[in-house]
């Protein structure tokens, strides 16, 4: 398989440049994650970051042919050759695609990713009927790629003020929430024109999320209930 | 300069809001002209004032340009703050644009009234 892949290490390279690598394929190959194992097995300096490689943790995120996605989720037979290969874009780059998330997790801490009642403990848990237990579908199963976030552009333009569609997922995800006490709260945090309405609703992130889950419907919602709250 | 990252300005949601509304009654306000154009038909400069003559098309026109005004300057302002970084240079374009449309405003309400 042809790949060519974005490289550069800050030690050693003035400037980021593309390499082309030809990796044969073994039939146990399945996935783009399978190809990259054994491409870093031929040359070590080769540097991505990589975990589960089932689409559970979320850290093989990269751009693949000018797309973000999984690599452990891309099918070999779906991708055109050459694959070309580069880093999420709009994050800094440590070293070939590994980038630096910081700025990222800074956006879903700010949104305060967990959930807040100030109610005596419960001897065993806090209830949930089946049905408010249904509202947090489609928002729980993020596993925080930044495959949405890196590919909206005005996350790329405001990142260190716009909360990005992930932590807007994530946001709305608590004020879903009917354990949570603090969805008032939640809509301050959010009623700014940066921190939310940055989104242009131009839906990168429903078109790359490797997990298909829609953050437009999760901001569409967030500003639904600020109209209820306000009228 | 401080250069801490400062947000939490606590508005931009009414103007998403009015942003829509005045969407909506530029659609509404679009039909009604096309409605009056084809009936009208209006082809010459007279026909054409005798279109906007009317009290309630006066009014009505009015009220789509005030919506215009109000539906660019969010606009225009979303584009200022994605794309111009100096707080400096963003106020001044923005006050720009706001006193742009005040006076189209103004020319407006002096060509109706």
């Amino acid at each position: 398989m042809k790949l060519s892949i974005y490289r550069y290490d800050p030690d050693k390279d003035a400037a980021p440049y593309m390499q082309d690598f030809d990796v044969p394929l073994e039939p146990s190959d399945r996935k783009l994650l399978d190809v990259l194992v054994r491409l870093k097995a031929q040359d070590d300096s080769f540097s991505f970051r990589r975990s589960c490689r089932e689409g559970v943790c979320g850290s093989d995120a990269m751009n693949i042919n000018g797309k973000n996605g999984l690599a452990c989720l891309t099918d070999m037979n779906e991708v055109s050759e050459p694959v070309v290969l580069r880093p999420l874009p709009g994050l800094p780059v440590i070293r070939d695609l590994i980038v630096d998330m910081t700025q990222f997790f800074k956006q879903y801490n700010s949104v305060m990713p967990y959930v807040i009642n100030n109610d005596p403990l419960p001897e065993k848990e806090r209830i949930q009927s089946p049905k408010e237990r249904e509202e947090l579908d489609g928002l729980y199963e993020c596993i925080l790629c930044a495959s949405c976030s890196t590919a909206c552009p005005s996350f790329w333009w405001n990142p260190d003020k716009f909360v990005g569609p992930a932590g807007l997922l994530q946001a709305y995800r608590f004020i879903a929430d009917t354990r949570d006490q603090a969805t008032n709260e939640r809509l301050d945090n959010l009623e700014d024109p940066y921190r939310l309405f940055r989104c242009h609703s131009i839906m990168n992130c429903v078109d790359v999320c490797p997990k298909g889950l829609n953050p437009t419907a999760a901001i569409g919602k967030i500003k639904e209930m600020m109209v209820r709250r306000a009228v | 300069m401080n250069q801490k990252i400062i947000v939490g300005a606590h508005y931009g949601f009414r103007d998403w809001l009015g942003q829509r509304v005045t969407a909506v009654l530029m659609a509404f306000y679009t039909v009604l002209l096309l409605a009056v154009l084809l009936v009208q038909k209006p082809a010459h400069y007279l026909g054409w004032y005798g279109v906007f003559s009317s009290w309630w098309m006066k009014v009505a026109t009015l009220t789509f340009l005030l919506c215009l005004f109000y539906h660019a300057w969010v606009g225009m302002r979303d584009i200022w703050m994605d794309y111009v970084k100096p707080t400096g240079v963003r106020l001044c374009l923005q006050v720009g644009t706001l006193v742009w449309l005040v006076a189209c405003g103004m020319w407006a309400l002096k060509i109706f009234l």
